[in-house]
């Protein structure tokens, strides 16, 4: 009888095995699209279970379906429910087929509805792909890989990655697929002791902010007391080489946040700094600047997509024309009349800040603009523990750069030489033959100029909308009161100083109070100071 | 010819007499004067301006449907330019100068507290069409946009349920909504069993640009093992900059989701939304919303405002839930005296734009769905959770102490907006 029964079984397992075999042979296609389909029908909350059941098939062919999901391309028709992968095209979607990707018609996108994924899926089917890709031919695909199942950490994936270790050959794919089977082993139960130990040796070893959550989720499970201790004293060593770290990137972002403050208040410093006009309209110079980076990239998209890269470099020269341009207009028209009084210059040029940003948002609307960042301004790298984002770093060396060259301008040229002379002694520059009131119009065009170049590099960071320069007007005056009135290099000082003071204070007193206790630094300071940081000497101070 | 010539110069005659008397009578015909109090310029502008375009919609239709009561409805406009004080004024100006049967108007709820006493002075009519941190009934203000029980804690039960998260970043710009908000989320949280080291409250100045610090604060938060989430009321334009320093730093809402409560469409549209795919937001509706009166309402509105680009968002909609309840409550008292509407839109329902329909409740605000929606990359909302049934919007939330034992009711003849049921007393008819 027993036998019986063992034979019985013994036959049901072969039948089973048969067909999960046949599953994985030619009838898997009609498999693969009942599971589709499945998956399309299914609510939200249970497209789960059909995402697994997917990725246990194993089969390769799944996952360009499965990146379509995870990146919202995947829809189906409303009439029959058939699935499609879509890519767009003219009048519509292209509809392609999920497993064959063979092209189909083009269908208007209001007869298919979207199969919706949220972020727990996309999550689920990241980890389905790596798990298919572990073992793929292009080692980039690999790396992709095995950095998704370092996030996910499938214990599933545990016996693909150690086979494709084994046989990887790229040093930094198999650096990558040992730190993901490390993560997977610090989850696993079934690890010994001697795995999980190495796992915490590597992470330690790693030192950052992910090393340090996967080591501290590890924590309490963990089983015997070597693990626990080898845990906390990671735990331990990673917080320590943080808080190292830490310090630095205060003063990373403080230099960056500087750059930012120095941009901004270059323009002012030559204006109000060496002019002493009170321009309360700088701040909309910025935002013509923003708005013609704006401008450029609109006719860039829609006439040369392939210079996309470039946008920025066109909108450079095109940026300190534009606000060069209305600042001549503004000195010419408005400001040369009222020299010498600047109660109504600064009435005068604030008015003249409305107008402007009243024009804008009569031309471009109230919202924002979008203006796109070009590759090589987005991401980061990173150097030991200090993540640098592109973006901050290419406006750290463009604010240097714009700092640099106006240093030059003014000492080596003809033109910096007859500022000088202007500002400080008017009427004997007058008397040498200078044409002192050209020299103010031209001054004010390349304070004003300077400005719009900085709104192209603030476009980056910053929202584009009419009220762009109200955000920054403030904190210019500040820089270049607190540097001292008359000097670039007041404004460089004063601007990296007021930077890095206020990224170390934020910490500690948050955003707000950070912000009003540079303020309070500043009047203090002004008081015991009151020309600044870099006063200027001699008898230019008087005029 | 001659004979043929005689008839169309007639035709044309009557035509211009029709006009002429036509005409008079439309200046002799009273009209209904409808207020609009929206920001056009400064720095609300961007919000708001939109609001009024959409109100001016809506009277048109309605006029040409054949007005209110026979006569047609005038619009208003006037421009408190983001100014808090200039609210109260203008309000002002609408009720004692032009006589408006109702306002429609605000945005921040600073300018709302300004309006509060000259509304309950002049007994007007206004209909505030935005998310606000509630703690708030006023006899004269109707308020169709979402308290937060109808945002904020949905939005929180999502991310507990659906996302499993553990550590909790409230995240919001320094004003009186973040930090209700957060006040009433804070409570909600830890009565939920979340412990005090798992929640951080971070709070920002207005159009902060910096967030360096802050995101990488909230990248080491989310380091303790723990899964995290952001929960935002960062409010306007601080939003681009923070979304985009997220992305920059590698952050993606796989790893730390944000849940915002004032990102729409149309701040979207000012914005590279690629790196922002999965990010979510709770509102009361979409522009994806599926239904046949949405698709009717976004053509319209885009066929108005001549763009097609232009989007529709949730204030949107609380104006058009919020008009359509004061032209039946106008129709049902066949009057535009205030006092008479005021008792009658109490249960007026009117249908919404996500298919259901939404009832003005006693303590004068309305029932509305709540919408879970996750960005994608065309800047719309791809919708992954919807409450079962419509939500009640509560003046008072119940997750405040003080606030838990006020309810509001302004049905005769208890009208009351915070009466205490421990006291059993009216707090009187101001607001707080």
């Amino acid at each position: 009888m027993r036998q019986l029964r063992k034979l019985a079984v013994a036959v049901l397992l072969s039948f089973l095995a048969a067909v999960a075999s046949t599953g994985h042979g030619k009838a898997s296609d009609t498999s693969l699209e009942a599971t589709i389909s499945a998956l399309a029908s299914a609510k939200l909350k249970d497209r789960g279970n059909h995402i697994e059941a997917l990725a246990a098939t194993g089969d390769a062919q799944v996952v360009p379906f499965l990146e379509a999901l995870a990146a919202g391309d995947v829809y189906f028709k409303k009439s029959d429910k058939t699935v499609f992968i879509t890519r767009k095209a003219e009048g519509g979607l292209q509809l392609l087929d999920p497993l064959s990707l063979e092209e189909g018609e083009v269908v208007g996108s209001r007869s298919l509805k979207k199969v919706k994924v949220n972020n727990k899926l996309r999550r689920l089917v990241r980890g389905a792909v790596a798990g298919l890709t572990v073992q793929s031919h292009d080692a980039g695909t690999r790396l992709e890989a095995a950095n998704a199942l370092y996030k996910s950490q499938d214990l599933e994936a545990l016996p693909l990655l150690k086979a494709a270790v084994a046989a990887e050959t790229d040093e930094t794919v198999k650096d990558a697929q040992e730190r993901a089977i490390a993560a997977i082993t610090l989850k696993n139960v079934k690890a010994s002791e001697a795995e999980r130990l190495e796992a915490l040796g590597k992470f330690k070893a790693q030192g950052d902010q992910e090393a340090l959550a996967l080591v501290s989720s590890f924590l309490p499970q963990a089983k015997t007391a070597a693990e626990s201790e080898a845990a906390a004293l990671a735990i331990q060593s990673i917080e320590k080489s943080l808080a190292m770290w830490d310090a630095v990137e205060n003063v990373w972002y403080g230099l960056s946040l500087g750059s930012v403050l120095l941009l901004a208040a270059i323009g002012l410093a030559i204006t109000f700094g060496v002019m002493g006009v009170i321009n309360m309209a700088h701040g909309e110079m910025v935002m013509l600047g923003a708005y013609t980076t704006f401008v450029v990239q609109e006719v860039i998209r829609k006439s040369f997509p392939g210079f996309f890269e470039f946008s920025l470099l066109f909108a450079l020269p095109l940026a300190f024309l534009v606000a060069g341009g209305v600042g001549l207009a503004m000195e010419r028209g408005i400001i040369r009349f009222l020299y010498g009084r600047p109660l109504e210059t600064l009435l005068a040029t604030w008015g003249v800040s409305l107008i402007l940003q009243q024009a804008v948002r009569t031309i471009f609307g109230p919202t924002n603009k979008e203006v796109g960042n070009p590759d090589w301004m987005s991401g980061a790298f990173e150097i030991g523990g200090l993540a640098l984002t592109a973006n901050r770093l290419w406006i750290l060396v463009f604010a240097l750069v714009v700092f640099v060259v106006l240093l030059m301008v003014l000492k080596r040229t003809h033109f910096g030489l007859q500022m000088r002379a202007v500002t400080q002694n008017r009427r004997m520059a007058a008397s040498m033959g200078i044409r002192t009131p050209w020299v103010d119009a031209r001054t004010f065009a390349l304070g004003s100029g300077i400005a719009g170049m900085a709104g192209v590099a603030l476009s980056q960071i910053s929202n584009v909308s009419p009220n762009l320069g109200q955000t920054y007007i403030i904190d210019s005056f500040m820089v270049v009161v607190f540097g001292g009135v008359g000097n670039l290099w007041g404004t460089l000082v004063g601007a990296m100083t007021l930077g890095v003071a206020n990224k170390f204070l934020e910490p500690y007193a948050g955003a707000v109070l950070a912000k009003i206790l540079v303020l309070v630094f500043i009047i203090l300071f002004i008081q015991k100071k009151p020309r600044g940081l870099f006063a200027l000497k001699g008898r230019a101070v008087d005029l | 010819m001659f004979q043929h010539s005689k008839k169309v110069a007639s035709a044309a005659l009557f035509g211009l007499m029709a006009s002429a008397v036509m005409t008079t009578a439309s200046h002799a015909e009273e009209t209904i004067k409808v207020g609009i109090l929206h920001s056009l310029s400064g720095t609300m502008a961007i919000s708001e301006t939109t609001l009024k375009d959409v109100m001016l919609m809506l009277i048109e239709e309605q006029n040409k449907k054949g007005g209110l009561l026979g006569k047609q409805l005038e619009p208003v406009v006037v421009d408190p330019a983001s100014d808090w004080p200039l609210f109260a004024e203008k309000a002002r100006e609408l009720l004692e100068v032009h006589e408006v049967a109702a306002v429609f108007g605000n945005w921040t709820s600073v300018s709302r507290k300004s309006v509060l006493p000259v509304f309950e002075e002049l007994n007007g009519i206004l209909f505030y069409p935005v998310q606000y941190e509630g703690e708030e009934s006023q006899r004269n203000v109707f308020y169709t946009g979402a308290a937060p029980n109808q945002q904020a804690i949905p939005a929180v039960d999502y991310l507990l349920e659906n996302e499993e998260v553990e550590r909790w970043v409230l995240a919001g710009t320094d004003y009186v909504y973040p930090r209700t908000t957060n006040k009433i989320l804070e409570a909600y949280l830890k009565a939920k069993g979340v412990a005090d080291e798992d929640i951080l409250i971070n709070y920002t100045p207005f159009g902060h640009s910096d967030w360096q610090t802050i995101v990488s604060d909230i990248k080491a938060f989310g380091t303790a093992g723990k899964k995290t989430a952001v929960v935002s009321t960062i409010n306007g334009d601080a939003n681009v900059p923070f979304y985009k320093e997220l992305a920059n730093q590698g952050i993606s809402a796989e790893d730390i989701p944000v849940v915002a409560f004032s990102v729409g469409e149309e701040e979207l549209a000012g914005l590279d939304t690629e790196p922002l795919v999965g990010h979510l937001a709770a509102w009361n509706y979409f522009q994806s919303v599926d239904t046949e009166i949405n698709a009717e309402f976004i053509e319209t509105w885009k066929a108005f405002i001549g763009d097609e680009d232009r989007v529709t968002n949730d204030p949107m909609e609380a104006h058009y839930i919020g008009f359509n309840m004061w032209v039946k409550a106008v129709e049902k008292a066949g009057t535009t005296d205030v006092d008479t509407v005021i008792d009658e839109i109490i249960g007026v329902a009117v249908p919404n734009l996500s298919g259901g329909y939404s009832a003005m409740m006693p303590n004068h605000h309305i029932t509305k769905p709540v919408l879970i929606g996750e960005i994608q990359e065309d800047g719309q909302f791809d919708i992954v959770a919807e409450t079962d049934g419509l939500v009640a919007g509560d003046a008072w939330s119940d997750f405040l102490p003080e606030s838990a034992k006020l309810i509001s009711d302004w049905r005769k003849p208890f009208s009351c907006g915070n009466f205490n049921v421990e006291t059993g007393q009216c707090g009187g008819s101001a607001t707080n």
